[in-house]
């Protein structure tokens, strides 16, 4: 009997609060049972620091808020056959894309002078550089699953995976909403 | 279009809704059929109570023999009627209607007290809105807290209407109306006043209930804890129809 093949997933979060990865924690013991089906090739959850070349799922948590995350996403697109939008923040901007009503001077301005006390000062220095407006993912590189939620819950990240191992595209408006 | 006045001695019509053949008085219209039905239509504006306004365009059908779309809400049956309600070219008008009311104003459903109780929000899974195609138009829209029990925020408003007729059909007051137009279009208290300064308003509250989103909300309510209750509205409306 040969082992299935199993698919390649790489995660990573973007601008956002970690929540939707820590949704995918809450599927508990069917993560043994994921294990079983997927290698997580690149997460914030594994060791590995570099996205490999050929990744068969990608999962996107987060805006693109900065030059990093505009890099992240468009490494993700070049190497993830599959790529998954997870959760409102990537879906629709969310939280981080209510900043978009302010001048960008105004917000880093609101954060880093006007409500500190000692040394007002805008870090600079191993930090990525904000982009003026913050954009869903597929304003930016094209999304091939849309999972809305804030967060998705564990049976629809669950469902979206089974899908996507089984080889068929999944409608999460089944199982998720935006708000969730 | 003024609620329709029900007539003693009226016709009754047969015709076909999506395959199945049903009959129904002639004052009725399509809407008000398919409901009866539980023939699902999606409808933002329309309200079982107050009058007509056919502004969302959401229960859009398709009539045999007719080029042109009808609304659902402002068309009378007729006698032969051939309606389909869920074609997949329906599906897709709906959809991009509820995604461009998501891309027009800020309806950031996580951080809403309506969160759970939205018509827009449960309207958007339903049309399978994922996502929105569109670019957001990321403009702020103000707040007014200044009713000391209700709030108003713009941000979610989506210009059904249905505070407007509520305030003015059911409680008699007309505080509500509308200004402007295109995207600077939004609903008003008396004179565009601050609301907790209208000598009009009885603060009855009926218009936050009867509100399908989070734009009219009891103040002091957190995320997803405003949940609304209509069930004053077809009660009301019937008695006052029937003297």
């Amino acid at each position: 009997m040969s082992t299935p093949t199993k698919i390649k997933v790489a995660t990573t979060w973007l601008d956002g609060c970690s929540g939707c990865h820590m949704s995918f924690l809450d599927m508990d013991e069917r993560l043994i049972e994921l294990v079983r089906q997927v290698d997580i090739v690149y997460s914030p959850l594994v060791d590995t620091k570099i996205l490999p070349d050929d990744v068969d799922v990608g999962i996107l948590e987060g805006s693109i808020s900065s030059e990093d995350d505009l890099e992240k996403a468009l490494a993700f697109r070049k190497h993830c056959k599959i790529l998954v939008s997870l959760g409102d923040c990537a879906v629709n901007g969310n939280v981080p894309a209510m900043r978009n009503h302010f001048k960008l001077s105004d917000v880093v301005d609101r954060a880093y002078r006007d409500t500190v006390t000692t040394q007002p000062q805008i870090p600079t220095r191993g930090v990525p550089a904000l982009l003026s407006v913050v954009k869903p993912i597929h304003g930016v590189v094209g999304v091939d699953v849309f999972v809305p939620g804030c967060p998705p819950s564990a049976d629809a990240i669950w469902y979206v995976l089974s899908e996507l191992i089984g080889g068929r595209i999944p409608d999460p408006s089944t199982v998720t909403r935006f708000g969730a | 279009m003024p609620p329709p006045a029900k007539q003693p001695n009226v016709r009754v019509v047969t015709l076909n809704i999506d395959g199945r053949d049903l009959s129904a008085r002639e004052d009725e219209t399509i809407i008000e059929v398919c409901r009866e039905n539980q023939i699902p239509i999606p409808s933002l504006c329309y309200l079982d109570g107050l009058s007509v306004w056919g502004a969302c365009r959401l229960c859009l059908v398709e009539l045999a023999g007719q080029g042109r779309l009808l609304a659902a809400c402002s068309t009378r049956v007729a006698e032969g009627m051939q309606i389909l309600t869920n074609t997949e070219k329906l599906q897709r008008y709906r959809r991009t209607i509820v995604e461009l009311l998501f891309a027009e104003r800020n309806h950031v459903c996580s951080v809403c007290v309506s969160n759970g109780h939205c018509e827009l929000q449960y309207l958007a899974q339903k049309c399978g809105v994922d996502h929105v195609r569109v670019p957001y138009r990321q403009v702020a829209y103000p707040v007014d807290s200044s009713h000391e029990m209700f709030r108003l925020d713009h941000d979610r408003c989506i210009l059904c209407t249905r505070c407007v007729r509520v305030c003015d059909e059911i409680e008699g007051a007309h505080t509500w109306d509308v200004m402007g137009r295109g995207s600077d279009c939004r609903v008003i208290t008396d004179m565009a006043q601050p609301w907790g300064e209208s000598d009009t308003c009885t603060s009855c509250g009926k218009c936050v209930q009867v509100c399908p989103t989070g734009a009219l909300v009891k103040q002091g309510t957190s995320v997803g804890e405003m949940v609304k209750d209509q069930h004053f509205l077809p009660i009301l409306a019937r008695r006052r129809h029937a003297q």
